[in-house]
């Protein structure tokens, strides 16, 4: 059940976690006119799959809440302002995406592409102020227990969002690359390549330096990641540093697999790090679990769900992978 | 799908004999009441708002599938148009409707830890469940509204099922939830901690079945009559034309078929209340004494003497609708103690609020049927915008649009304040479950602003795609010149 939540956590990462960048580069893409060729290729490439991506948070909150009630009552009712704040920013962020295309005049798509963009680096920020919370162990089990404000006004948190919005900017840059390059725009691929090497390189920085704030800061998610996780956290590193000399090389498709490696392995060393610790101290994965029969249901549930999901995401993502022209020959043969 | 709205709690929250959990009692004592009416009062507007989206996300995928399937059959270029632009609204309304619904989520935790740290596990099946439909209805949506070019047309009708079946699915699997809530099952209490769940029972509670199904129902006559009427409004505007009757006939015709199966599902509902929610059905009809011969009090407000005045009395009938016999007793509020009374005078004017509404729909498709039935007999073509009874009856189907809203958010207000003080019925209290942390008010401003600002938008962006032509082959990518315009 764990290891199905993780998994989901680690899907949205990669998946949401891309069209969150996405916004991000859409706030830098300049003046309406200068940014037009990358908004046109972020709105292009995120528009079809974001709501698709968007479930996936969606499904780690209620595999939370089933599998480990307490656990995720702990969590949401002590860290309620950050995760109220991510709430509206996911508001704002899916409202004013779908609202800027269906608007035609300037300045609305000037307004609702700020919402959007603006939304788009918040999100991800709160979010890793929660996941910071919880790793240097602010939230104690119980309902609100642990405090509103230091829950997630810390070191760790702050790095958790500062190194969430960051990997986010790497992945969509890195993803974009690719999308940039199927569609034969050579000035929109050395544009995202340099931002995917800036993003990734400020990545890795901003990872080295975590570890110092979580010596301090965190002792027991730090004894975990030196230890238990140390392979895992050297993997991410690996990646990482891989991916970017694929990005030099210009081999796209494959610099996207070593970033996604990259960034799942943060994720997963995280988990190991911290296992079997659910909150940190004292809770643990087995006393808060919910009873077998609930994650049996879920299990199963999960299991039929998979069976329709895996072909529907395959038929979505090859759907949109195809150059649209191609695509539009298909559709008239 | 869940919780308060309205009324406040009667104040004894005299530790019931279930007290959910040992931390239960110092919840009770940390939560003021400011923050825990400013908490009702955020998941209650926050669930009024998603649930018209909701409506709408399960119903116009249908009008939309069935536009283009005729559109495709008969080459009706009128048809076509409207599928295209029925889709357009939907990608919008999905997508508030997608986001506000994950702010529902959120808030079952930020704002009820007590109900989710104790009950969590219960009711988290039909949730996942809803989870796994809810990411099918996103897939095909992606796929639906971005591939109109891609595929042949055909192909791309059938993409358009699964975001049928699966917002079905969805609706069913919430409701299910909310009704556990009514009828809690599948569970043993011990010591406060829940043991033994069997979360198959929980979903499959008693409540489950007339609850989806009223619900399902109440979606496709919302986004039906609303579709419509936007299109009886530009009738009304001298805008006769093929593709404004087809825009107003499909929608309305569904809704009017829907409704009588509404009507007797309704009063499915209100009888397995009788059984199961005594004190539901009470506060519905304000019954305060429990007896036989009861009347049903249209209207009326509810006084501090425990009678509900100033309605309209027919003698005898509660007890001939639940029990066909006018001996039939019915159980009155006198069997609860006042400390679990839910607020009456709401309840029973939301229920008569959604009843006439009901009733004024089906009137309206009786008169449809007439009009098209006597079209027949006389052989002439149903009469055009501009004869008065016309213009009568086009004025009220505008008005049967938000009317049929009016229904939706009142039937709600019956389940969900006839519920009070319980957040699991006879189980937990509202108070209990609140989140005690401080500055709950803060949260409900913030949430009541970009609601606000949502709310707006919304409507500006729907309204500017009904007037926006031409419309493009695929309705997204507006922004593609390449792509041919019909």
């Amino acid at each position: 059940m764990l290891a199905v939540m993780w998994a989901g956590l680690t899907c949205y990462a990669l998946f949401g976690g891309a069209d969150f960048g996405a916004g991000l580069w859409d706030l830098l893409a300049g003046r309406s006119r200068r940014g037009l060729p990358q908004r046109r290729l972020i709105e292009h490439s995120i528009g079809p799959v974001w709501e698709a991506n968007h479930v996936w948070l969606i499904f780690v909150l209620v595999l939370l809440w089933s599998g480990f009630s307490p656990v995720f009552a702990a969590v949401l009712s002590t860290l309620y302002i950050p995760l109220t704040l991510t709430a509206l920013g996911i508001i704002a962020r899916g409202a004013a995406f779908a609202f800027r295309k269906a608007s035609t005049e300037l300045w609305q798509q000037r307004l609702f592409g700020a919402c959007f963009a603006v939304s788009s680096v918040v999100t991800p920020f709160f979010l890793g102020t929660v996941a910071g919370g919880v790793a240097s162990g602010r939230v104690p089990s119980g309902i609100a227990k642990g405090d509103v404000v230091t829950g997630w006004v810390n070191p760790t948190s702050l790095l958790g969002g500062v190194l969430s919005v960051l990997t986010c900017a790497h992945l969509a840059a890195v993803y974009l690359c690719a999308d940039a390059a199927r569609e034969g725009d050579h000035e929109l691929v050395g544009g995202f390549r340099r931002r995917a090497v800036t993003s990734g390189l400020l990545s890795g920085l901003v990872a080295l330096a975590g570890i110092g704030i979580l010596h301090q800061d965190a002792p027991v998610l730090f004894h975990g990641l030196t230890h238990r996780a140390l392979g895992v956290v050297i993997v991410s590193a690996v990646a990482g540093v891989v991916g970017l000399g694929l990005l030099l090389r210009h081999r796209y498709v494959l610099a996207r697999a070593a970033a996604a490696l990259a960034v799942a392995a943060i994720i997963w060393a995280w988990g190991v790090a911290q296992y079997p610790y659910m909150l940190v101290p004292g809770t643990t994965v087995a006393a808060s679990a919910s009873v077998d029969s609930v994650l049996a249901a879920c299990l199963i549930a999960t299991a039929v769900g998979a069976v329709l999901l895996i072909p529907s995401l395959w038929l979505l993502y090859t759907t949109f992978q195809r150059p649209a022209d191609e695509a539009a020959r298909d559709g008239r043969a | 799908m869940n919780l308060p709205g309205g009324a406040f709690l009667a104040a004894s929250a005299s530790a019931s004999a279930h007290d959910a959990s040992a931390s239960a009692a110092s919840v009770l004592a940390a939560v003021s009441p400011g923050d825990l009416a400013a908490a009702r009062a955020q998941m209650g507007f926050s669930l009024a708002w998603h649930i018209v989206v909701a409506c709408l996300g399960v119903g116009l995928p249908l009008l939309t599938l069935m536009a283009e399937w005729y559109g495709i059959r008969t080459g009706n270029p009128a048809f076509r148009l409207l599928a295209r632009r029925w889709a357009r609204a939907m990608g919008v309304l999905f997508a508030v409707g997608a986001v506000s619904g994950t702010i529902l989520s959120f808030e079952m935790g930020l704002l009820w830890p007590g109900l989710m740290g104790t009950f969590g596990q219960v009711i988290g099946l039909p949730f996942a469940l809803e989870g796994f439909a809810f990411f099918i209805e996103a897939i095909f949506l992606g796929i639906y509204l971005y591939a109109w070019d891609r595929m042949p047309p055909r192909r791309h009708l059938l993409m358009g099922v699964p975001i049928v079946v699966a917002g079905i699915a969805s609706a069913f699997f919430v409701v299910c939830a909310n009704a556990w809530m009514n009828q809690p099952r599948g569970y043993t209490l011990r010591d406060g901690k829940v043991v033994d769940v069997d979360p198959w029972a929980a979903m499959m509670n008693p409540a489950s079945p007339p609850q989806t199904v009223h619900m399902i129902l109440a979606a496709l006559m919302v986004a039906s009559f609303l579709t419509a009427s936007v299109y009886a409004v530009a009738l009304l505007r001298g805008r006769d034309d093929p593709y404004h009757r087809a825009g107003f006939a499909l929608p309305f015709v569904l809704g009017a078929v829907v409704t009588p199966f509404q009507i007797v599902v309704g009063d499915w509902a209100a009888r397995f209340l009788a059984t199961y929610q005594p004190a539901k059905l009470a506060a519905m009809e304000g019954v305060f004494h429990t007896g036989s011969h009861v009347p049903l009090t249209i209207g009326g407000i509810a006084t501090s003497d425990d009678r509900l005045r100033y309605g309209l009395e027919i003698p005898d009938g509660l007890s001939l609708l639940v029990g066909y016999s006018p001996d039939t007793v019915i159980k009155g509020l006198d069997q609860v103690p006042r400390s679990d009374w839910p607020a009456v005078t709401g309840v029973h004017l939301s229920f008569d609020i959604m009843v006439a509404v009901g009733f004024f729909l089906l009137a309206m498709g009786i008169w449809l049927l007439a009009a098209w039935w006597h079209a027949r007999r006389t052989a002439r073509p149903l009469a055009a915008a501009r004869s008065p009874w016309t213009r009568l009856f086009l004025l009220l189907a505008a008005i049967a649009g938000p009317a049929a809203v009016v229904a939706l958010e009142c039937g709600w207000c019956v389940t969900e304040l006839g519920r009070q003080p319980w957040v699991v019925w006879g189980v937990m209290r509202v108070r209990e479950a609140v989140n005690p942390a401080p500055g709950l008010m803060a949260g409900l401003w913030l949430v009541l602003i970009v609601y606000a600002a949502m709310t707006a938008a919304t409507v500006y962006v729907l309204r500017r795609l009904v007037r926006a032509t031409p419309v493009p082959v695929a309705p997204q990518e507006s922004d593609v010149e390449r792509y041919p315009v019909v």
